[in-house]
């Protein structure tokens, strides 16, 4: 079946209008009668415990109107992020909030609070806290993940030893797996590196803080949150505030930036609904830049040490990987797994093995960034790549090519497949568009103190999901109103992916309304906006749930016309017998009879698989029209793999360390294109960040009083207009996955670790071969390296500025 | 709801006007009633949240002056420490003009001053009295039509989560108010003060180079 009515074009989404006008209301853009503004307390300790509160002489300020403490708020058992706490972990970590008539009044009132403290020991730097007596980062314990309880766990002196100068001492592991025969792998190579690397944490720095407004009406809780998803976070926001799902009002229909902070539900959200109760009044609570970098989330750090085995040609023979993860203080996020599946998936290693710690710091709780793992391990091992092909005489497309993923790729521990791969394809085309072999002959040219550096680079992301539900309406006004659980974190994915119910349906589009932004308008279960996932897992839905629908319009117009459903198809909005195409019956017309014939044409009855959250969403639009809902019951095996390539040149002062990008072109593997303006906005976008990430950001603290130095844009440096490219370009390999219906597979991510790859590959290209082995690659790191001078940090040092 | 826009229980509401752009006393009365009205018809936004009278009694005395923004002369109680973008959001409930981190870093909150951009978070209130404001919501035309640079940034698929895209609009109206016909560097540079975390810069420059009417390379995606 052709699918070719609405995907692959481009289309002006319906909420851009209001993003251009002002009108988009976000958080804060919110106003309720009877609003007051609370303001968080904060720790000004990396690790302390509350002793005492005293809020009287705040409370007796007029226009106060009282103070929410951790013991006002449900608790969750440790590691996991408390909403308030008595034991911060972080410095920045909010402890109590106040609420007044006004922020200014709320602010002085905060003034008049005393808190005292009880100070503990602390960590800011992973290896410290594994070695023998190291401070650890709670009272009971210093390692902690999904899948790893908490607890103490150190290394032994010896473990330390054993490292030589500059490598990562590796001592026992947590979590370690292993495929093939990685020692006969390594030794049958003939080239092993064996490289100790760092990558910096960073913030997330979404430009929105994570502002949220919330008040209660008849017994329900309605939450103006900033949220990149819609469905997926209201269970978890409602266990948050102690509700059921169905009193939450989950408003998110804008959301100022996510990058994967703003997924699932986070704890702070819960606050304004908390003190709304306790107060009986809206509360809205303001968060600032400052406290956005200490509860916005961050990207977790790595140290690792990787071994790799070549055969001369360049194709691995075998991968040893360890990484120790700087966690922040509470369960954090699986980055370090996710980077281990994505060395085995992107070098396809016939042996490896992969040890690691997840050591909690005292430093911001980490959560999912834009590629977890798999762009910080991209930016570290690409350049190690590149030192192999460097080593070997091979050229540095060749190397990837040889090793790249196919269809019959395998991956991770348990060496699954994958539905479909085509990195091999995109680094051709990329090569062939950028000009690789010629530009090559400029590598290394110097004009005055500037030197051409090129880079490739290429980075996974596993990109797909199913099992989620789909739901839409087709009404007596002859429209179909697509309800989506999709949250608008600025990818268009919302209407991208309903896009294809409008496809199934042959609708005009301009007869198509997109339902979403709140919970409250009857939508479906969904997948969070996350995971690169929603353009695989979302068009099935809505490819399940318009399937449904035609199949109830086909049963209708047998019912009404004669003869069997299979004598039917759909065209021009209507359904018509296809032995006489006058026996016909428009929308409009069959979305009438289903509301006459009730049952499961108008949603009164729907299928026993749909999950809670859409039979209620199902039962509250029943009655309105012809009800397609359906779950997504599809086939899939194996991961969906998402997987892009970069290209870069750029030209490099060895005097100031700063550097100019030339060009840059990304080519993306994500199947089907639905909106080639949406991808080529991420493509380039996403290289964005990468440049943020290879060269630019990075947390930094100070060891003696765990204090942070990055809590502000200008310090901890989103990229820039000036510091990226003024043109990039974007291509695409564009072969369907056969897994998908209309043959999309997701892309956001891999796009950002394939651009950090390739810049970090034309730094070191500019400068001869030289391989930092950490990110970011700041600027007064390519002045020492260019002057032969050793950097300022150790090798392994973490948090440095 | 008007009555609490109409100055009284102020002591001696100061309208500092120059007397080259002085207005009649008959003149501001009908602009006073006019902009109620159109207020009031916006909803409670006006009066409502954020720093109100209490404010005042914390933090010294709301002063009324007349505000000139989009080309209407808003009467507004504001303080003497209040910044223009908590003036524009919280009193004029203009929430167009976005807080990204108040404290000049980001320029989400970018609004024209006489036509030349500035940061609002960093703006005093009290310092524009008398100075013509363009906010985001004042771009578009008497019948709601799309300013050249809004309509070129829904072609080109400028905002990604849109949060700071009222601020490179401003920025990029700005602009070419300057210098009608930039080069993409120039408009590079004129933008740089507005970050954009999604990093939708290629698609804002194809968006302000449209407007412009420039035939440097627009889209190629």
């Amino acid at each position: 079946m052709a699918h070719d009515l609405l995907l692959g074009k481009n289309f002006t989404p319906p909420d851009v209008k209001a993003k251009v006008t002002g009108r988009a209301k976000y958080a804060e853009d919110f106003r309720v009668d009877g609003m007051v503004f609370c303001k968080l307390l904060t720790s000004p300790y990396p690790h302390a415990r509350v002793t005492g509160i005293d809020p009287s002489a705040a409370l007796a300020m007029p226009g106060v109107h009282g103070v929410l403490t951790a013991d006002d708020v449900p608790s969750f058992p440790p590691p996991q992020d408390p909403i308030l706490t008595n034991e911060p972990l972080y410095v920045g970590q909010p402890i109590l909030a106040v609420a007044a008539d006004t922020e200014e009044l709320a602010a002085e009132a905060l003034e008049r609070i005393k808190v005292t403290y009880e100070e503990l020991p602390f960590c800011v730097d992973p290896l410290a806290s594994l070695f023998p007596g190291g401070a650890e980062a709670r009272t009971n314990g210093n390692v902690a993940n999904p899948g790893v309880d908490l607890k103490s766990f150190k290394w032994s002196a010896k473990d330390f030893a054993n490292a030589a100068d500059g490598q990562l001492p590796t001592g026992a592991a947590t979590t370690e797996w292993s495929f093939g025969d990685v020692d006969a792998g390594l030794k049958s190579a003939k080239l092993v590196l064996d490289e100790s690397f760092v990558t910096a944490g960073l913030s997330h720095h979404s430009l929105e803080p994570r502002t949220a407004l919330a008040y209660w009406q008849n017994g329900k809780c309605v939450v103006h949150a900033s949220s990149q998803s819609q469905s997926f976070p209201v269970p978890g926001v409602a266990r948050l505030i102690g509700i059921e799902p169905q009193d939450l009002a989950f408003v998110a229909e804008f959301c100022g930036g996510g990058f994967g902070s703003k997924g699932g539900a986070y704890p702070i959200v819960a606050v304004p609904a908390h003190f709304a109760k306790k107060i009986n009044r809206p509360v809205m609570m303001r968060i600032s830049r400052h406290e956005e970098y200490y509860v916005g989330s961050a990207r977790a750090g790595f140290q690792g040490r990787i071994k790799i085995g070549f055969r001369a040609d360049g194709r691995v023979t075998a991968i040893d990987l360890f990484i120790v993860q700087e966690n922040g203080p509470n369960t954090g996020f699986n980055d370090w797994l996710s980077a281990a599946d994505a060395v085995s998936l992107v070098y396809q290693p016939p042996a490896m093995r992969f040890r690691g710690v997840p050591v909690l710091t005292n430093t911001p709780p980490r959560g999912p960034q834009r590629g977890p793992g798999q762009n910080q391990i991209a930016a570290a091992i690409e350049p190690l790549i590149d030192k192999a092909a460097r080593q070997l005489g091979v050229d540095r497309v060749a190397i990837r090519k040889i090793n790249a993923p196919d269809d019959s790729a395998k991956l991770g521990a348990m060496q699954g497949g994958v539905t479909s791969a085509h990195l091999k394809d995109a680094l051709e085309r990329g090569a062939e568009r950028f000009g690789w072999t010629s530009r090559l002959a400029r590598s290394g040219k110097k004009t005055g103190s500037k030197v051409t550096g090129i880079g490739v680079g290429s980075a996974f992301h596993p990109a797909g999901g199913n099992g989620f539900d789909g739901l839409v309406r087709l009404a007596t006004d002859g429209k179909l109103y697509i309800h989506t659980g999709v949250g608008n974190l600025g990818t268009y994915s919302h209407t991208v992916t309903s896009r294809v119910a409008a496809e199934v349906l042959k609708m005009n589009w301009d007869n198509c309304v997109v339902v979403r932004g709140d919970s409250r308008l009857h939508l479906p279960w969904n997948n969070g906006q996350f995971g690169s996932n929603t353009s695989f897992t979302m068009t099935r839905t809505n490819f399940a749930a318009a399937t449904d629908a035609v199949a109830k319009l086909k049963e209708i117009a047998a019912q009404d016309l004669g003869g069997a459903p299979e004598d039917y198809e759909i065209g021009n909005e209507t359904v018509y017998s296809r032995s006489d195409p006058q026996k016909k019956l428009t929308y409009a017309a069959a979305a009438q009879r289903a509301i006459d014939l009730g049952g499961k044409f108008d949603g009164h009855a729907v299928a026993d698989n749909l999950n809670a959250m859409t039979k209620a969403s199902a039962a509250g639009v029943a009655g309105t029209g012809l009800i397609g809902v359906a779950k997504d019951s599809l086939p899939r095996t194996g991961t969906v793999p998402a997987l892009a390539a970069g290209f870069i040149e750029i030209e490099l002062d060895l005097e100031t360390g700063k550097f100019a990008i030339v060009d840059y072109l990304g080519v993306a593997d994500c199947g089907t294109v639905l909106h080639p303006q949406g991808l080529a906005t991420q493509t380039k976008s996403g290289a964005v960040m990468g440049i943020g990430l290879a060269t630019l950001e990075r947390h930094i603290f100070d060891p003696q009083n765990g204090l942070p130095g990055t809590v502000g844009l200008l310090q901890a440096r989103p990229p820039s207009y000036l510091d990226v490219p003024a043109t990039m370009a974007t291509d695409a390999v564009g072969v369907a996955d056969p897994q998908n219906p209309v043959g999309a597979k997701g892309i956001g991510e891999p796009v950002q670790g394939c651009a950090a790859a390739a810049l970090l590959c034309a730094i070191s290209d500019a400068l001869g071969g030289h391989y930092f082995n950490r990110t970011p690659v700041v600027t007064d790191m390519i002045v020492n390296a260019a002057a032969g001078r050793a950097q300022s940090h150790k090798p392994l040092q973490v948090n440095t500025a | 709801m008007a009555d609490d826009n109409d100055g009284r229980g102020y002591p001696e509401p100061r309208f500092d006007i120059p007397t080259s752009r002085a207005t009649s006393r008959r003149q501001f009365i009908k602009g006073v009633i006019a902009s109620s009205a159109a207020v009031s018809s916006a909803g409670y936004l006006f009066t409502l949240a954020g720093c109100s009278r209490e404010q005042g009694a914390a933090r010294g005395i709301e002063r009324m002056l007349m505000l000139k923004v989009n080309g209407q002369v808003r009467p507004v109680d504001v303080l003497p420490n209040e910044t223009l973008a908590m003036t524009l959001r919280y009193k004029l409930g203009l929430t167009g003009t976005k807080l990204g981190c108040d404290r000049g870093e980001c320029g989400a909150c970018s609004v024209m001053i006489d036509d030349v951009v500035h940061y609002s978070c960093s703006t005093l209130t009290h310092a524009v009295r008398d100075r013509a404001i363009t906010t985001i919501e004042g771009l578009e035309g008497p019948n709601g039509e799309l300013h050249p640079v809004q309509q070129a940034m829904i072609d080109e698929l400028g905002p990604q989560c849109g949060f700071c895209t009222p601020g490179q609009i401003v920025s990029a109206v700005a602009l070419l108010k300057a210098n009608p016909k930039p080069t993409r560097d120039e408009a590079r540079h004129a933008l740089a003060g507005n970050l954009c975390r999604c990093g939708a810069y290629d698609h804002y420059l194809n968006a302000v180079m449209r407007a412009a009417g420039s035939g440097e390379n627009v889209s190629r995606a």
